[in-house]
């Protein structure tokens, strides 16, 4: 059962090429991302696994690092207003950059290009019923992509009507935060389109684009790591317990090392 | 139409824990065993690499190693005058997919249940009148015993290299260890990792206190060790990625760093991955499995005939897989019969959470079962008779982790979003920590499993549909635990606290615990359960099913180190029923 690089082997199908398909990180992971691996056409039937552990040296399955710049998903209309939405949620103030200095709008934009984007790995089939439990979690047929796009024309109309034809990227910072919080607690209504779902959105979004590792496009400079003082991807701290109670003097570092490191 | 494979001796569902140390075991005496995983297959070196495997956005909030809703997930509601619908993403658990299964991306937390937990019906009956039980209940005695798990505790603390300290050996009490623990044979295989300040406060804390704290049994090794099965781990480093992750030192006990490695070179194993099994297929009188029906990654369907099938799937999706293959009568609400789907129980969590001042606690630097623990007021350690709950909890104090997207506390009435909210993270990091209570969940009619009419999986069989929510039993138990904590967080010197406690229903949308039981429990009367005590199917002589699903309810502790001890129990019992193929308990 040991094919040609002796490792593993394919009982059925087109032995030769889904051997080396299953070898191939990318085929692979494109399998594991997709829940419709067991429909797909081509590919591997089974992987067989049988008397040695089937890795390759230095196999591993790195994420792509985000080349900022441009948007992918993000009109620059709506590029703007998550701009000015997320640096009210989290400001550049004394204490160091806010999400928009931290990159975190092109990290959405790139998180909704992906799988995440789609809710490619979540249930979505029907029915979706209209009056969930608040017990019953997501029940909304809309994707993230579905949510950014209606959502912020939304939002826009609903400025531009409420506010004299400005939008939300016109408004003052005050009359910013006193709208995001009428979001927040559903006291707005925008036309067809749930106001709070938005701002659940954004502020979900920003919250994991702010303290993420830099390679995913934003916590730029480390920025939501240094407000709180995380050390990031050191991967060892025994010398931390060997000293309890004491500061931790490190700066952090990313899967991509660290800004001091130079470009990657 | 299936294409039917040449005959195996067994055929194994899922490899987990529990799937990986029965091919082990079962391929060790010569038999062909085949196992069957839907999910990828997964090694240390490859998917957790060290480049790669630390990072909070891929693994915790994306969920890259957990089972996709997308191929499976349940339908869900608090009780059964509701319209259950689909958990569409994952919250309140995490159910793994793949290689190493939930093994892979658990915190490691390895406990055993008190010799009472075992026949808790019984114990609670006879020291406080049948009154005490609470309405509604089907709690039942185990029908094993503790100390006829014991040894095999034992074996499974020593595969997996549990680090910890002994408070019982042989009925000896042993000083810095768990005094209300079982005996145990022997000290635990690895010493107790270390703690953090926040860890020394606590003890220092519930010992003023007149309470027992000890470091929690950590299947994150405090050293180097090679266990029984030659397989070698690592210190563990203390990254704070554990749960939601998979380890790259190979510090955590895990089928990964435990088993497979041991596993791959038996000759007469093989794995399948990818490869999802869609049904056990019986004989024409329903007593005999024949073996299982999978699809492979094509779409593709396969018959595979085996000797002996050992469901060992994740506990709700062993449940399903007899409801979907007719294995027993599906427990009926309405009529209180059938044994498969009841007894589905859970966990309580409630706690204080504790604001310190000039203190720096680096969250950050910690593992998945790192912890000082009390187990003054689990199971019936205490005296229930002025309290009116059955159950316990035990109380700790620990950090798994300070990744910041998910870990980034405020105290109450911080704004949450703002330079206020800002200056409120910032500030709280360091100085805050959780004492909480980890609590028992009693089983009751109205919680159970079963198929729901609506949902379908893309194969298009059914969802399977949990109907759960807290009991009062369970919120007036867990609500007094947290005040519990809340004493033991203001005697460390915190400043302010939070207590946290147990209110509305039980959601599926903030994280809780993936300690999902029951559904196909063991038990000595074949109406009540779907396994005897062997975890062998009362119905189907020649199917056993692994896993917490056994649990006839809820112990206050993690379920891992009795589902890895009821399968080596298991083991032993079917080595003799291969000997002579029949029930091992007369019904």
């Amino acid at each position: 059962m040991i094919d040609a690089d002796g490792r593993l082997s394919q009982r059925r199908g087109s032995a030769s090429s889904a051997a080396k398909q299953s070898h191939s990180g990318v085929t692979r992971r494109s399998l594991l991302a997709s829940a419709a691996l067991l429909f797909t056409a081509t590919g591997a039937s089974a992987r067989i696994v049988t008397k040695v552990l089937p890795w390759k040296p230095n196999e591993a399955y790195p994420v792509t690092p985000i080349a900022p710049g441009g948007y992918l998903f993000f009109t620059p209309q709506e590029a703007a207003i998550v701009d000015a939405f997320v640096e009210r949620l989290i400001p550049t103030d004394d204490l160091g950059a806010g999400a928009k200095d931290a990159g975190v709008t092109t990290f959405i934009d790139r998180q909704l290009t992906g799988p995440y984007g789609g809710h490619d790995w979540l249930y979505m089939q029907g029915p979706f019923s209209s009056a969930p439990l608040p017990s019953q979690g997501l029940q909304s047929p809309l994707t993230p992509r579905q949510q950014y796009r209606q959502g912020l024309a939304a939002l826009d109309a609903y400025c531009s009507k409420t506010f004299a034809g400005r939008g939300f990227v016109q408004l003052n910072a005050e009359e910013q935060d006193k709208l995001i919080g009428g979001m927040e607690k559903s006291e707005v209504k925008f036309d067809g389109f749930g106001s709070t779902m938005l701002f659940n959105a954004i502020y979900g979004n920003t919250m994991e684009g702010y303290f993420a590792d830099p390679i995913y496009g934003g916590n730029r400079n480390m920025a939501g790591w240094n407000l709180v003082g995380f050390p990031g991807v050191r991967y060892d701290y025994r010398d931390v317990m060997e000293k309890p109670n004491q500061a931790y003097t490190l700066p952090p570092v990313g899967m991509q090392g660290r800004p001091a490191w130079g470009e990657r | 139409m299936a294409r039917r494979l040449p005959r195996k001796d067994v055929v194994i569902v899922g490899l987990g824990w529990t799937g990986s140390i029965m091919a082990l075991e079962l391929a060790r005496t010569g038999l062909e065993v085949v196992a069957i995983e839907r999910g990828p297959w997964r090694d240390t070196a490859a998917d957790f690499n060290i480049g790669t495997a630390p990072d909070e956005l891929r693994y915790a909030v994306r969920h890259d190693v957990f089972l996709r809703p997308r191929q499976e997930t349940l339908t869900m509601r608090n009780n059964p005058s509701q319209t259950a619908l689909p958990i569409r993403k994952w919250g309140s658990f995490l159910p793994g997919n793949g290689v190493g299964g939930a093994g892979v991306h658990w915190n490691g937390q390895t406990w055993r249940f008190l010799p009472q937990d075992f026949r808790i019906r019984s114990h609670m009956t006879e020291r406080y009148g049948a009154g005490i039980l609470p309405e509604g209940n089907f709690i039942q005695d185990w029908p094993v015993s503790y100390d006829e798990l014991e040894p095999y505790y034992d074996k499974f603390e020593y595969v997996a290299g549990i680090s910890g300290k002994a408070g019982n050996i042989k009925g000896q009490i042993q000083p810095g260890g768990n005094p209300f623990e079982g005996p145990r044979s022997r000290e635990y295989p690895t010493p107790p990792i270390k703690q953090g300040h926040s860890q020394e406060l606590f003890a220092k804390a519930a010992t003023n206190m007149g309470l027992h704290p000890f470091p929690r049994p950590s299947g994150t090794l405090s050293v180097a060790y090679t266990n029984t099965y030659g397989c070698t781990m690592a210190p563990c480093t203390y990254c704070g990625f554990c749960e939601r992750f998979g380890c790259a030192n190979y510090s955590k006990s895990t089928p990964q760093a435990c088993v497979l490695p041991a596993l791959v070179r038996e000759p007469t194993f093989e794995a399948r991955t990818e490869c999802e099994v869609t049904k056990v297929n019986l004989s024409g009188d329903g007593k005999t499995a024949t073996g299982v029906t999978y699809v492979d990654a094509n779409g593709e369907e396969w018959e595979q005939p085996a000797e002996l099938v050992l469901v060992c799937a994740y506990a709700l999706f062993n449940v399903r897989l007899m409801l979907l293959s007719g294995i027993g009568k599906p427990y009926d609400p309405a009529s209180g019969e059938g044994a498969v789907g009841r007894n589905y129980a859970y966990q309580t969590g409630t706690g204080s959470t504790a604001f310190f001042e000039d203190v720096k606690f680096n969250p950050f630097a910690a593992t998945g079962s790192l912890g000082m623990v009390i187990d003054d007021y689990n199971g019936d350690n205490f005296d229930h008779g002025p309290h009116g709950f059955v159950g316990g909890a035990y109380i700790n104090n620990a950090y798994t982790n300070g990744r910041p997207i998910l870990y980034h506390p405020t105290p109450r009435g911080t704004p949450n979003w703002g330079s206020a909210w800002k200056k409120a993270v910032r500030e709280t990091y360091q100085r805050v920590t959780n004492v909480g209570a980890q609590g028992s969940v009693m089983s009751y009619r109205n919680n159970y499993l079963d198929l729901d009419p609506t949902y379908k999986d893309p194969l298009g069989r059914p969802l399977m549909r949990m109907t759960f929510d807290y009991q009062d039993n369970e919120r007036k138990m867990a609500n007094w635990m947290a005040d519990r904590c809340d004493e033991i967080a203001k005697a460390m010197g915190a400043k302010t606290t939070q207590v946290n406690r147990l209110v509305g229903p039980w959601s599926v949308v903030p994280y809780q615990t993936t300690h999902n039981t029951g559904g196909a429990i063991i038990g000595s009367d074949p109406k009540t359960s779907a396994l005897n005590r062997y975890l062998q199917s009362w119905d189907v002589s020649n199917v056993f099913v692994m896993g917490a699903s056994a649990f006839p309810q809820n112990a206050g502790y993690n379920p891992t180190g009795t589902v890895g001890a009821l399968a080596y129990w298991a083991l032993d019992a079917i080595f003799k029923y291969l000997k002579s193929p029949a029930p091992l308990v007369q019904r």
